[in-house]
This record gives structure tokens, sequence and C-alpha cells, in this order.
């Protein structure tokens, strides 16, 4: 038995293949009911749905906020809200879009639920502080509600100061609730290091490891080591409003630039919080529905690392017209412009592993392909920005706004809908319509496009951001964007509904739909609520399409862990069944 | 191309302007072939290699060193040209040349004011000579705001705790828009300025005049406008709409409750502390935003906007 031997070099293990139950009886859905036992629960599977549940409302109630927005930008002068209502909404509709829907959203829901099936795990490595890191998650968003319900918050999401520290408004419950927000990002990151350290099956070496975990093991390092000067400059600036001790506001004898140095020095990698756990969604689409071996393996995972890494040194680039040094911007710059290579060859391997593959254009390929285009154009203009003499006059412009649209929307939040499509069977076993799902995508790519496309223009043209009014000269491409923010409303109406339809009336998903070789595809959808009752052995890569499925299937034949299972059937019998 | 370009950015102004606009139309002409191949490549690989049966047996083609290395190095090589070419325009627009004419700028929420060699003080109107440098050295009396002629391709955010500045050349003259890009609070949209570019002989006659030719005009006339001048109508309308300060409208001789209770006549004597100490006394329901105009106003020019809020009932 070939498989055995190549397995280890010191241990020798018996291994059969343990075919997925197709739609079980009892799942982990059904498994526990009522709503303490979710309330309550420490499922991995469970907790990401919670999630999922939570970011789910938080980037309904943006959207509306930015729905307000785009309506109120309908005319140059006030249309129906005045303009301390619109500050607050522009204020909230960044913070909640970021701090409550993007920073979460794949690390926390998708990462959640797929990261212990990927390494054949029954759960995370620390599954109760799991459960807190959502409750902290929770009560952080409590205090930000709390904060809009009394006097709201007029600062924009960065909190600049001097302007903070002034404003009436409740800028500190609202700083406090992103403050312990913060906790919930970095347990998270934590636990999902030492899972992804300890807890992977037999044989998931590091050069095995799915993308996506490579994505997301980048993402964790970004987070447990950049949130924490998150929570010190908002402790700052809280002692600074409570107890007056002079560190940002220049009346106190502070200094302005070193709050954008602090905040910038988080709030840049958190762009890559929210951005790398997509290449990873990317990268496992891809392969699939390429059916193929992905293109540079190594230059994928390692490029996310060193945009990780690299991250840290880019914040500057934020602050180019804000009076720091000649020689601060040119090393910013550069090394800005450095970000921009790793980046690069990732949309380079994807497109190779698309190369002679054999493609069906599914759903989530679907949104894999728009996250390519849209993400390109997020990057290209990125490189806009950063070259120095022409970000003096793109700064703080619409331009720099749909730039970031491009990068977080464009980029990551058709990510995260790829992903959201890819493993929906396999969370709810449960298929979407097919038909209905890539008429949301092209209404969504299309309406994406007309908001925020014109804005590019507008910005170049000179129009600035968080503007309540603006010169006529703009009023065309403000009530274009404004349509297309629409347009995007009604595809989101209609994904979910499909979803919800899917939900309740849904044709039942079999475990592997998609064809993949991937781990989670080789147990039942939806899984059952310890996962696997097997110990999971790999011996091929991720992605080694040209291998048969039996030999991703395989399991320790001697059951070990309470868990029956039935007679054991060897490797190479069950080749020859394949054959 | 040229209409193109009038599409994408506003008409170069400044004698830098046109060095920006070239850097901003190679990254887009470089961006636009590089997307269009990229989208060429997701549409033309999803056709030709869609999924044909489930049997389908891809390649295995794991990596390439020539082609992978081909796809760093290009990037590389054009980015590098574009963080040099940007550099060297960043280090132009930051380096001011001895000989340039200075004006001293103050960002106050939400005006800007220009303070001339003469002494002389214009609130968002900036005067500027044509073909001659301009240095402009900036200061905020608040919180942050940021300085920026898209015509000129210039900004600079404004400081309360330093000096920042700016400086270009106009090539022509003309009117440009100002506007404020640092966000500054609730009418941070209408702290705009405009420019104005003279002719090198009507910069000076200006210069001379600015401000005399109020001597000879009606206090009633002068005070409205020297509201209008100074912004007051950016937060005080004049016809009872509520702005981020009370409206003029009926204001005089009214009484009004403040934050702390008191209850106060708009006489002279408040309007006067109004203008020169705008935070001792707040009307209730209103923020404490107004920026000082104490060195700003004359006490012959706010008896003149005292006579003319009288005539606002």
């Amino acid at each position: 038995m070939a498989t055995n031997e190549e397995n280890s070099n010191t241990k020798k293990l018996q291994v059969r293949r343990f075919k997925p139950e197709e739609n079980p009886e009892k799942h982990y859905l059904n498994e526990e009911k009522g709503i303490w036992a979710w309330m309550t629960t420490v499922d991995h599977k469970k907790i990401g749905l919670l999630y999922l549940g939570s970011i789910t409302f938080f980037f309904f109630v943006g959207g509306v906020l930015a729905l307000l927005l785009r309506t109120e930008l309908l005319t140059p002068a006030q249309s129906f809200i005045d303009a301390d209502t619109y500050n607050q909404v522009f204020t909230l509709h960044g913070a909640i879009m970021i701090f409550f829907f993007l920073i979460p959203s794949v690390p926390a829901v998708l990462g959640n639920f797929v990261l212990p099936l990927q390494l054949g795990a029954k759960d995370v490595a620390f599954p109760r502080l799991n459960l807190a890191s959502y409750y902290i998650y929770v009560i952080g968003a409590a205090f930000t509600l709390f904060a809009i319900f009394t006097g709201g918050v007029d600062t924009g999401w960065t909190f600049y100061t001097p302007y903070s520290a002034t404003t009436s408004g409740n800028v500190m419950a609202m700083t406090f609730g992103v403050f312990i927000l913060g906790f919930s990002s970095i347990l998270t990151g934590l636990n999902f290091i030492v899972t992804i350290h300890k807890m992977r099956a037999p044989g998931i070496t590091w050069n095995k490891l799915p993308l996506n975990l490579w994505g997301l093991y980048a993402t964790s390092l970004i987070q447990i080591l950049a949130t924490p000067v998150l929570a010190i400059t908002l402790l700052l600036l809280t002692m600074e409003r409570l107890l007056q001790i002079g560190i940002f506001d220049p009346a106190l004898g502070g200094d302005p630039v070193l709050y954008q140095h602090f905040f910038w020095f988080y709030s840049h990698p958190a762009v890559y919080i929210m951005i790398v756990p997509g290449f990873g969604i990317i990268s496992e689409v891809i392969s699939t529905f390429s059916r193929k071996v992905i293109f540079g393996y190594w230059a994928i995972a390692l490029s996310s690392l060193a945009i990780a890494f690299i991250g840290f040194l880019v914040w500057g680039h934020h602050m180019f017209t804000a009076g720091q040094s000649s020689l601060a911007n040119m090393v910013f710059s550069f090394l800005t412009f450095l970000v921009g290579i790793p980046t690069g060859i990732k949309i380079f391997n994807w497109l190779a592993t698309m190369y002679r593959g054999s493609i069906d254009m599914k759903t989530p390929m679907l949104y894999a392909q728009v996250f390519l285009f849209l993400f390109t154009i997020g990057g290209f203009t990125g490189i806009m920005l950063g070259a120095l003499s022409v970000d003096i006059h793109l700064h703080d412009t619409y331009y720099v706004v749909a730039h970031f649209h491009y990068v977080m929307m464009g980029g990551m939040v058709m990510a995260f809908l790829a992903g959201l499509h890819y493993w929906w069977p396999k969370m709810f076993g449960k298929m979407y319509s097919e038909f209905w799902a890539k008429i949301s995508c092209a209404i969504l790519f299309v309406g994406f496009n007309m908001t925020f496309l014109p804005q590019f223009v507008m910005g170049a043209q000179g129009m600035p951001r968080r503007y309540f009014n603006y010169i006529d000269q703009f009023q065309s491409f403000h009530q274009f964007s404004t349509i297309g923010a629409y347009v995007m409303g009604v595809a989101f109406v209609i994904m979910a509904i499909y979803l919800v339809h899917s939900l309740l009336k849904g044709k039942r998903a079999s475990s592997n739909p998609w064809g993949s070789r991937a781990l989670e595809w080789q147990i039942s959808s939806p899984p059952s609520l310890h996962n696997f009752h097997h110990v999971p052995v790999i011996v091929n890569g991720p992605y080694d399409y040209h291998k048969p499925m039996s030999e991703f299937q395989l399991g320790i034949a001697a059951s070990h862990n309470g868990h029956h299972a039935e007679e054991a059937v060897s490797v190479s019998q069950s080749e020859k069944e394949q054959a | 191309m040229n209409r193109l370009s009038e599409f994408m950015l506003p008409p170069a102004k400044s004698t830098l302007a046109a060095e920006t606009d070239a850097l901003f139309h190679f990254i887009n002409v470089t961006s636009i072939i590089l997307l269009a191949g990229i989208t060429f490549a997701i549409i033309y690989f999803s056709w030709k290699y869609r999924r044909r049966s489930e049997d389908d047996v891809t390649p295995v083609i794991t990596h390439n060193n020539k082609l992978e290395i081909t796809w760093s190095v290009i990037p590389l090589i054009l980015v590098m040209i574009v963080f040099g070419w940007g550099f060297t325009g960043y280090l132009n627009l930051t380096t001011a040349p001895d000989d340039s004419y200075e004006i001293r700028v103050v960002g106050k929420s939400w005006l800007w004011e220009f303070h001339y060699e003469t002494g002389h003080v214009s609130v968002n109107e900036l005067h500027v000579p044509v073909n001659r440098p301009v240095k402009l050295i900036m200061s905020s009396d608040d919180v942050l705001h940021s300085f920026y002629i898209p015509d000129f391709r210039v900004k600079m955010d404004v400081l309360p705790n330093r000096y920042t500045s700016v400086w270009f050349e106009a090539i022509e003259t003309g009117e440009s828009i100002i506007y404020c890009a640092e966000y500054c609070g609730n009418a941070h949209s209408n702290m705009l300025a405009t420019t104005y570019v003279h002719s090198v002989e009507d910069f000076e006659t200006w210069l001379e005049t600015a401000g005399s030719a109020d001597d000879d005009m009606d206090p009633v006339e002068l005070g409205e406008q020297l509201v209008t001048r100074n912004a007051c109508d950016t937060c005080h309308s004049t016809d009872g709409t509520r702005l981020q300060g009370p409206s003029f409208q009926g204001l005089w001789g009214s009484e009004r409750e403040m934050q702390d209770g008191e209850i106060v006549t708009v006489d002279e004597n408040y309007v006067r502390e109004s203008i020169l100490e705008p935070n001792a006394r707040i009307t209730a329901g209103y923020d404490p935003v107004m920026p000082s105009y104490s060195g700003t106003l004359s006490d012959r020019q706010i008896d003149a906007i005292i006579e003319y809020l009288k005539t606002l009932q």
C-alpha cells in the first residue's frame, strides 16, 4: 500500500477510505435544539453562523445608511436630511461597514466555519474562547448602538483629532465599542494561529495547507500585532477627552499628526485584515471550478505573508498631505509600491490557474471573476494614489472613495460572496437557485460600476469627500452614482430572497456538489456536530485534481475515538472500485 | 486626448499642473492596457476552457519560473518608474522658489482668512498675481482643515499647532475654486473660497485699494457686504433658516436663552461680544463652533454689521 508509506517516515498508519454520508439525518444544525443551545454553543460552525447573522444585520444597516447618503447627494444643496445628520450617517456607514462587517466577515464567519474542517479537526483549539470572542463582538456592537442613540457621532470613522476631541455627540461610547471589538478580533486571530499550528490532521504539512488557511494565517498575524495599537490609540483618545491629558489635542499641548500615525498604524494593516482572507477564498474557488492544480502555490501563500509584513510599513501613505516630512513621504510611497507587487503576482497566478482548466462558471466562480476585474481596478488606482505628486491632487477626494470601495467592496465583498455561495451547500445542506444567483451577481456588477466609476472622474475633477453640499458641476456624476447604488440595493434584495428560499425550500445538496478535492467537501453536507468521525489522513495537496477522489477521503482505519465506523476497506480496493 | 483630459481633470492653471497630469495619464494608460489584457484573459479562458464534460482532465502545471519572474519584474520596473516620477514631481511641489510672494492663510471653522503684507485681511477671497510664485504659509485656529486648489493641483493640510505651506505659480488670470478637503464639521462642504488671479498691475492696484472702498459706504450696505465677505452667512442665514448658528432674521432686540439658562437681550454689546469672543455665551441648542473675528474686523466694521442686523426684522 504505497499511500501508507509515503505518509510518514517514522510512523506507519493503517488508512482506509471514508465515504461521506449523503444527506445525513443528524447534523450540526439539528443535533442540539433550542435557542439556549445556540447561545451557548462552542461549535465553531454554529459560532460562524451566529457571526453570519450578526454581520448580515450590520451589512443591512450600513447599506441602508449608504442609500441615505446617496439619496441626499442627488441635489447639490440639502435634499432631505441636514448637514449634521449627514455627517453622522457617513460616520456610521464607515464605522459599521469596517468594524462590524468587513473585519469580521471572512475570518469570523467563513474562517470559523471552514478552518477546522479544512484542517480535519473537530473544532478550533479554544472553543470556549471562540464563543467568548463572539460575545465580545456583541458587547462592542451594543456600545456602538448605544452611541448612535445617545447623540450620535459625526467624526468620520477615522475619529481624527482635534475634531473628535471637541465635537458634541457620544464619541466615547463609540470608541469604547470599537476598543472592545478589537479584543474579539485579537482572540479570534490567536485561536486560528494555534489551531493551524497544532490541530492539522496527519499529513497536512505546510505545503499541503489550503491557501485559504494561508490567507487566514496571515490575517491572524496582522490581527494580533496591529489591533492592540488601535486599542492603545482609542484609550489615549478617551483619556484625553475624559481626563484632559494632552496627547493629540493641540489645545492641551498634544499633536494631531501623532494621532494619525497611531490610527493608521492599525488601520492600514486592517485593510489587509479585510482583503487577505479574501485572497484565500479566491484561490479555493478558482482551483475548484477550474478543476486544476493551483498555479504557483508557494507564490500565493508567501505573497499573503509578504503583504501582511509590508502592510505594516506603509501607513504613512494616508498622510502625504498631513504635514509629515518629505523623507517620510518618500519612504512610505516607495514601500507602498512594493505591496503592489505581491498583489499583482496573485492576480497572474489565478489567471494561470484558469489556463487550460475545466472551467465551470457556477455562481462562486462568477463572483471570483468579478473580484478579479474589480480588484484589479482597485489595485491600479492604488498605484495612482501611491504616486506622490498625483496623490497631492487626489488625496481626500472622491477618487480615494472610489478606490477603496473598489478594493473593499469590489474586492473583499465579492470574495466574501464567492465564499458564501461556495460554502453555502456545506453550511446548510441546501442548494440555491443558480439562475437567480447569477442574475443577482450581474446586477450587482453593473450597479457597482455605475456607483463608483463616476466617482473616479469626480474625484480627479476635484470633488472633495465627506461633502454634504457640492458645486453644481458634479451633479450629473452624483445622480448617476446614486442610481447605481439603488441598482446594487436591488441585487442584494434578490440575493436575500433566493438565499432565504434556499434555506426553506432549496434542493438538498450533496456532500461535494462542486467536485472539490478540499477536505471540507469530503464530509457530509451539513457536517455532523463533530465534523469527522474518523481521523482524516492527507496524502495529496488540496488542489491535486489529477489524483482520484478516493485518495482525498482517507482516514485512520483503527477507530480509537469511541466512534465505531463501518468495516475497514483498504485503499487499493477502493481505488479499484473507482476505476 | 485633450477632450478626455478635460473630462478627467480640471483645467491646468499652474506651472506644475502639467507634470502631475502627465503622470496621471501615464498611470491611466498603462493600467488600462494591463486591465484590458487581464479582462481579455478572464473572458477568453472562461470560454475557451469551459467545462465540456465532468470527466475533463486538466494538466498539472504547478509553476513556471520564467513566467513568474517576468510578471514580477515588469510590474516592479513600472512601479519604480511611477515612484521616481511621482517623487520628483512632489519635490517640485514642495520646494517654493526663494522669491515667492508670501501670503498668510488661516483656516477657521468654516472660513479661510488671507493676510497680506499690507496688513489687509480678506476672507474667502485669495488674490494673487499671475506668473509669480506665491507661497502660502498656513495654520488653523481650531481643528484640521486642508487647503485645496484643484486647478493648481496643490493640497496641504492646515494644522492648529504648526505652520504648513503650499506654493504655486498661476499661468493665467481668472478664478479658481478653493476647497477644504479635510473633514471639519457641519459646514465643511461650505468652507469654499475663490482664488482671483490678477495681472501684476491689477494685483498691485487691488492691494493698495483693498478695504478703502468701504469708507464712503452706507453703514447698512457695508454691514450686508461684510456679512457675505466674512462668511458669516455660511452659518447664519438672513431668512430664518436654521444653519450652524442662529439666523440673523428677527435676532436684533430679541431675548435669547443661553446654554446656562441666562436670558440675554441681543443688543450692541452682545453682538460685539459674539463677534470678538463668540464662545463666551452660546445660545441654547447650538454648539460652540464659531471662530473669533478679533483682529479681522475693526470696530467700525462691527458697527456696520450691527446696523445691518437692525434691518433684519
